[in-house]
């Protein structure tokens, strides 16, 4: 069952190599993103498009706000 | 989104999966850097003085004003001990000759802004409301700091 987690959360898993993705579309992403995050838009989301993903380390998935 | 998507990735093996529900506008919103085509120096948070004095409820007005005076602000707002924001005094009441308690003398509830707010949006705000400045909180009503219009009308010009 996926953690919901705060922002103070976020920066203790990202000290600890967690992954961050952004689901949001690619403009919203290059809009602006948290440092270091990937963007695999929630639509695109499969085996394929998470391949680079290290399964070993912590996700943390985000998006703009409570949408 | 983000939970649609955790949930998506944990039907796909993922087993530490966390949604950071409250998303990047609410790390913009703690004046926490962005990166992007169009990143944080468009933003309040770039502009903010952190340094604004503070006081609390129970203090006396004239203790504040004798604070200030050092300091050379002309503001002041009211904050609680976890830091959110309850009200600010104004120049008149700081001006005054009274010996109020800041809580008699504030102006309550003021308007806030956010760090991660478009600081071209904020700055037409201003000049349409003849504000010289205005608060910027997180989203839970901690005090951040202070925009003043001066500084955020020169940022634009560039």
């Amino acid at each position: 069952m996926p953690t919901p987690i705060d922002r103070e959360e976020v920066q203790r898993l990202l000290a600890k190599r967690a992954q961050l993705v952004e689901v949001l579309p690619p403009d919203e992403y290059r809009d602006e993103h948290l440092p270091g995050a990937m963007n695999i838009p929630l639509k695109t989301l499969d085996a394929e498009t998470t391949g680079p993903l290290d399964r070993s380390r912590p996700l943390i998935v985000y998006c703009y706000d409570y949408q | 989104m983000s939970p649609r998507a955790a949930w998506r990735l944990e039907a796909l093996g993922f087993t530490q999966v966390h949604d950071y529900v409250a998303g990047k506008a609410d790390w913009g919103s703690a004046g926490l850097r962005l990166e992007g085509d169009n990143p944080s120096n468009t933003r309040v948070s770039a502009y903010v003085r952190g340094d604004v004095p503070t006081c609390h409820l129970d203090e006396r007005l004239r203790d504040v004003r004798q604070r200030l005076s050092e300091s050379g602000w002309d503001l002041c707002f009211v904050v609680n001990e976890q830091h959110v924001l309850l009200g600010r005094l104004s120049k008149r009441a700081l001006r005054s000759e009274d010996d109020a308690s800041v809580e008699e003398a504030m102006t309550p509830g003021p308007s806030t802004i956010r760090p991660s707010a478009r600081l071209e949006a904020i700055v037409e705000r201003m000049q349409r409301q003849n504000l010289t400045n205005l608060p910027v909180t997180t989203s839970d009503g901690r005090l951040v700091g202070v925009l003043l219009r001066e500084t955020a009308e020169r940022a634009l010009q560039g």
